[in-house]
């Protein structure tokens, strides 16, 4: 008679037990696609053949003559990232600008939606925003690498435009979140759009800014490595060169390498931050 | 104290009719409610006016709708002599300049400098170069300095924005809108972060400025002995819909009490203290 009451059921119970069976049901057929079996891994003969290939990593390589190699391969990579992040901005920033909504003078009167028509007009930069980054980089490379012939001036080029593409969409994003208000003013006032941006816009955007533009040149760094693979120069060639020759302790002193970019990249976003944000 | 007049050239033109003028205005909100209707409305070159009502009455939307932030659904507006609706969009922009408005909580970004905040203030009159130039090397320290002194903010030169309390923010939008040197002054609750003593202050500084430069000052005010104070000419504004609209001297009790109606100023309109307004300015 005296019974507890019975604790009620959950009542998010079957929409979670529903989108489990979801998540199965879409997960299990890319699975199947993509041909995954693991255990091809711990298959006798294939786990030796991977062993042996690691193993002849050990010692990393570091005799003189390729630690000069490697230096200057560094020093290309580092460079063909760097160039083409600074072409990908010189066509991102003003792309950006061109496709935010957030410095519309036609919404400024219209509680913040632009007019229709000038929402027209930004859809066509934001297409070929879409066009640059939809292309992967590897094949701008290849295509580069038959245009202008083997070296690093197909990779900095293949980097420029996907990374344009890239960085203009999220700049453009970036420009739409943060508080509108500033720059509304300062074009209530007078101020132009430019103006607005530098005053009004910028002022907030800089630390997300600087964090994405300095991962996306670590991205650069490592898209420069696989574009090597193609042959457009820097440490990704390098290493195409010393895996045909089985030379397993270069290919360890090279991904050590890298391992030291991207500590320096993520020590440099981190330093940027602490500045700016 | 009169540094900001070298820059600013009497405007000749806005002197032979109204600095602004409204005929038949009514405005909707984008949800559908009708924030404004049939506003008549002519205010002369020179004029202060005070605009009081209890809340959501519509006075934010009146001057937003005065400095061209928002379009009216219908009706006429004219700012300075000219029609901004029908103007080009550079020609709305170069109007813009002359129009300062201050609000209540001013948008500034949190990691701007204060320097940047008020020189931020004559973009419209500045060049793109000179805008670019200054962001690096502030051009005009003595008029952001002299600007920012006049409220008593000198030594916050050079702190960043999200380094000040409510009140000085709100300061130092008045100092971006004294750099501008408008013709046409809109403050929507200028002091409504203040203390009494500073918000009185500050309320006379912003007529000296008018009276001295013959410019327009219109301010919304939710203290309404202030309004009686400074302004002599006071605009009763209740359910979008001008109530009143005379002298100070000739305001009396009962316009108040019919204006606050339900209001807590019901029982002793002129001498109750300021309704104490629950602000949350958000930290710039």
């Amino acid at each position: 008679m005296l019974n507890p009451a019975p604790v009620p059921r959950d009542p998010a119970a079957t929409s979670r037990l529903l989108l489990t069976l979801l998540a199965v049901v879409l997960l299990w057929p890319g699975l199947r696609l993509s041909e995954l079996d693991l255990g091809v891994l711990v298959d006798g003969s294939n786990a030796d053949t991977m062993g042996s290939f690691v193993s002849a990593f050990l010692p990393p390589e570091h005799g003189g003559e390729f630690l000069v190699l490697l230096w200057q391969a560094t020093l290309e990579t580092l460079a063909i990232a760097t160039a083409g992040m600074t072409l990908a901005l010189a066509i991102a920033i003003p792309s950006a600008l061109l496709a935010t909504r957030a410095l519309s003078l036609s919404a400024l009167s219209r509680g913040g939606r632009p007019a229709w028509w000038t929402h027209a007009l930004r859809w066509p930069v934001r297409g070929l925003l879409i066009v640059l980054r939809s292309i992967p980089e590897i094949l701008w490379a290849l295509l580069f690498v038959r245009a202008v012939g083997l070296g690093p001036t197909a990779g900095v080029l293949a980097i420029a435009i996907t990374y344009a593409g890239m960085l203009g969409k999220v700049y453009a994003e970036i420009f739409e979140s943060v508080d509108p208000l500033p720059a509304r003013a300062l074009l209530g006032g007078g101020a132009s759009r430019l103006q607005a941006f530098f005053y009004g816009v910028l002022p907030q955007a800089t630390g997300e800014m600087l964090s994405y533009s300095v991962y996306r040149w670590e991205c650069a760094i490592r898209a420069s490595v696989v574009m090597g693979f193609v042959g457009a120069g820097g440490l990704g060639q390098q290493m195409d060169l010393s895996m045909r020759m089985f030379a397993g302790g270069e290919v360890a002193s090279m991904l050590l390498t890298f391992l030291a970019l991207v500590l320096l990249a993520d020590l440099l976003s981190r330093l940027l931050r602490w500045r700016f944000a | 104290m009169n540094n900001l007049q070298t820059t600013q050239t009497p405007d000749h033109a806005a002197a032979h009719g109204p600095a602004l003028r409204l005929a038949g205005v009514d405005h909707t909100h984008a949800g559908g409610q009708l924030a404004l209707r049939g506003i008549d409305l002519a205010v002369a070159p020179g004029e202060r006016v005070a605009i009081i009502g209890p809340s959501g009455a519509g006075k934010t939307t009146l001057l937003r709708l005065l400095a061209t932030a928002l379009k009216p659904a219908s009706g006429e507006v004219e700012l300075l002599g000219q029609r901004p609706w029908s103007l080009t969009a550079g020609a709305r922009q170069r109007l813009r300049t002359r129009i300062g408005l201050i609000h209540q909580a001013p948008p500034l970004p949190p990691r701007q400098r204060v320097i940047t905040a008020v020189l931020a203030g004559r973009l419209g009159q500045w060049s793109l170069a000179k805008s670019l130039l200054s962001l690096i090397y502030p051009l005009d320290r003595q008029g952001a300095a002299d600007a920012l002194g006049r409220l008593d903010l000198a030594d916050k030169l050079y702190m960043r924005c999200d380094q000040l309390s409510g009140g000085q923010l709100q300061r130092v939008g008045i100092a971006r809108m004294l750099y501008q040197g408008a013709d046409l002054i809109l403050a929507d609750e200028p002091v409504s972060a203040m203390d009494p003593v500073l918000a009185s202050h500050t309320l006379g500084l912003l007529n000296r400025e008018a009276q001295r430069r013959n410019a327009t000052l219109l301010a919304s005010l939710h203290a309404v002995e202030l309004a009686l104070e400074h302004f002599p000419r006071i605009i009763g504004v209740r359910d979008g819909r001008i109530l009143f609209d005379k002298p100070a001297t000739e305001i009396g009790p009962g316009e108040l009490a019919a204006l606050y109606a339900n209001e807590q100023l019901e029982h002793t309109p002129a001498s109750a203290p300021a309704p104490r307004v629950q602000l949350n300015i958000p930290r710039c």
